[in-house]
């Protein structure tokens, strides 16, 4: 009986269409860029101000979801806009993830004082809102992009030390690092060469599942005006430039959500599937 | 057990502490000048030296921080530039809206949170265990500032069933409430349906089911209690957190007269004492909230107890 049942559980991950779609629409979108988008996604049109999408009334197929309030191109703009959604969420994971990897590899390696003081550390960092240390940050280097990625970049590592700690600490106890020891490597050579390809899975895993949530917070932070500045192009942004006209242009602020829940949605749909099929032991959150 | 209470008490004290002095340098060593911020376009030198003198900021950096500690310990936490009214004062004046709203959509979200994930647990692949999964899905997926925009659009322009800003009658609650709770809702659904899954697994619920217990109570006496104790960490421990996130981004979306809104506009009006306040603040419920669970936590569970 607990034999079929686990068969049919196996049988139950399917991989995500939906995710792989969505994720399909963005990473063109991204790549293709400048191929693909109508317009220049800076460039105004004054004559065509705030132009409805095609299938209304007014709109027309030259702007198929219409224009903002300085006649440019919504669609060339929201093409334009995923690869700053990429590039903000790529570089926050990139920097507190390698920041958690080492410290978690630290801390599980060495054990002892350092390994306490540093899980006391993430204990005390997790229980502070990434978004007080926004506002300080922005007050007095200015909002930007870069004031973004060091926020979150400084706000996130605990997540990645404490996966990569435990990882480590069973990891030790196998008998290729015993070797790797006994052959004389040195502390950072095992750390770096033998234990580390062994939780890139763990991970790469992490890192999809996160990225989904990242983009939602950087958009949140530039929408609130403490992220990406105009007139770059940003989901967020366009959404908070759009808001003041929401009695009357809907679309200014529909279409770039629905960018941004699209990407999300392939990001943690795709994530779910990966941790179930690479890693089947973890449970969802 | 006094112990355990004692040395998590301690841990607490020093983490508002040490966001404290973070807070001072910070504030201190960025390039941002505070008394060119304050004074007005056409003022003298004169008067900037004079307003350096006041706030005590020709001294070195180490007295400073002295002056700022025994400030503290006296509870002032300086003055608000613009409404030139102790900042702590300012703070407290905006904060029962924040609470109020921020109840509503605790009591939101617990419940249906809870609600649906047991009821999806119980009965796994039915109606409810889809409906749940897939707001579940949504509440991740779903920015909160969208959401509340989208609300706006639809109930507030489109429709004009609701009110869209400020605050007053019960029907201000709504959206807010609503947009406040949708995370929350998804993360606790996501974790009392693994935990009650697990529960639900167990041997002592199949114990309780062969002794003929009726199945209610199985479900919430014995399954519940044992998997409420993960639930009850994430609810009190990340509301907190959560709170303070999403309080600031709907207060800003739907013009609520709380703190949230207050550190925007205080953000924007580059009144730092203000937002200085609003991050030690907002530490201090945090860690006083974690400190809280632990010890619930250990009295539930005495497994913490003992380690």
């Amino acid at each position: 009986m607990k034999l079929f049942n686990k068969k049919k559980r196996r049988g139950g991950v399917r991989p995500p269409v939906f995710g792989f779609f969505c994720l399909g629409f963005f990473f063109t979108a991204v790549i293709f860029a400048n191929l693909i988008s109508p317009y220049d996604p800076n460039e105004g049109d004054l004559f065509n101000t705030t132009m409805p999408p095609a299938w209304q009334e007014d709109g027309t197929m030259a702007h198929i979801l219409g224009t903002d309030m300085l006649g440019r191109d919504i669609l060339s703009r929201i093409i334009h806009g995923s690869r700053m959604s990429l590039l903000i969420s790529v570089g926050c994971i990139l920097f507190y993830g390698s920041l958690g990897v080492i410290l978690g590899l630290i801390s599980g390696f060495r054990g002892g004082r350092t390994d306490m003081f540093i899980m006391r550390l993430a204990d005390l960092w997790l229980s502070l809102p990434g978004i007080i240390l926004l506002f300080m940050l922005a007050s007095i280097y200015g909002p930007s992009a870069k004031t973004i990625i060091i926020t979150f970049g400084i706000m996130g590592w605990p997540n990645y030390a404490r996966i990569v700690r435990g990882e480590c600490l069973s990891l030790k106890q196998r008998d290729f690092v015993r070797l790797a020891r006994v052959a004389g490597c040195s502390e950072l050579r095992i750390m770096f060469s033998h234990i580390l390809p062994n939780v890139f899975n763990t991970i790469i895993i992490m890192a999809t599942i996160e990225v989904g949530g990242i983009i939602v917070l950087t958009a949140t932070m530039s929408f609130l005006g403490l992220g990406t500045q105009p007139p770059s192009c940003d989901w967020g942004l366009m959404l908070a430039e759009g808001r003041q006209y929401i009695t009357y242009a809907w679309w200014l602020v529909t279409f770039p959500g629905i960018a941004i829940v699209i990407t999300v949605l392939g990001f943690n749909l795709t994530g779910d599937w990966l941790r179930e099929v690479m890693d089947p032991k973890q449970k969802l959150r | 057990m006094q112990g355990y209470i004692a040395k998590r008490i301690l841990i607490a004290i020093f983490t508002i502490f040490a966001v404290m002095t973070v807070v001072f340098f910070v504030f201190r060593l960025g390039p941002a000048d505070p008394v060119a911020v304050m004074l007005s376009p056409n003022a003298t030198p004169q008067d900037a030296e004079n307003l350096t003198k006041k706030f005590g900021l020709d001294k070195p950096l180490i007295i400073q921080y002295g002056n700022f500690l025994k400030n503290v310990s006296k509870g002032d936490f300086g003055t608000s530039f613009r409404f030139n009214e102790p900042a702590l004062k300012v703070l407290f004046e905006r904060f029962p809206a924040t609470l109020k709203l921020g109840l509503a959509a605790f009591f939101v979200s617990v419940s249906m949170g809870l609600c649906l994930g047991i009821l999806s647990a119980v009965k796994p692949d039915s109606i409810i265990d889809r409906l749940g999964r897939l707001l579940a899905l949504a509440g991740m997926s779903l920015p909160s500032f969208w959401v509340g925009v989208m609300l706006i659009l639809f109930f507030g322009v489109t429709l004009r069933w609701l009110p869209i800003a400020g605050r007053g009658t019960a029907m201000h609650y709504v959206m807010p409430t609503l947009c406040m709770s949708l995370y929350p809702i998804a993360l606790i659904t996501r974790l009392s349906r693994s935990s009650m899954l697990d529960a639900l697994k167990s041997d002592y619920v199949t114990m309780a089911r062969i002794k003929g217990v009726p199945e209610f109570y199985v479900i919430m006496l014995h399954a519940f209690k044992n998997a409420a104790i993960p639930v009850i960490t994430v609810i009190f421990g990340l509301f907190g957190a959560l709170m303070v996130g999403s309080a600031v981004v709907v207060e800003y979306i739907f013009s609520w007269p709380g703190i949230g809104r207050l550190v925007m506009e205080s953000y924007f009006a580059r009144d730092y004492p203000v937002v200085q306040i609003f991050v030690i603040f907002v530490t201090f419920v945090v860690v006083s909230l974690n400190l809280i669970v632990d010890i619930v936590y250990a009295y539930i569970d005495p497994r913490i107890r003992y380690q």
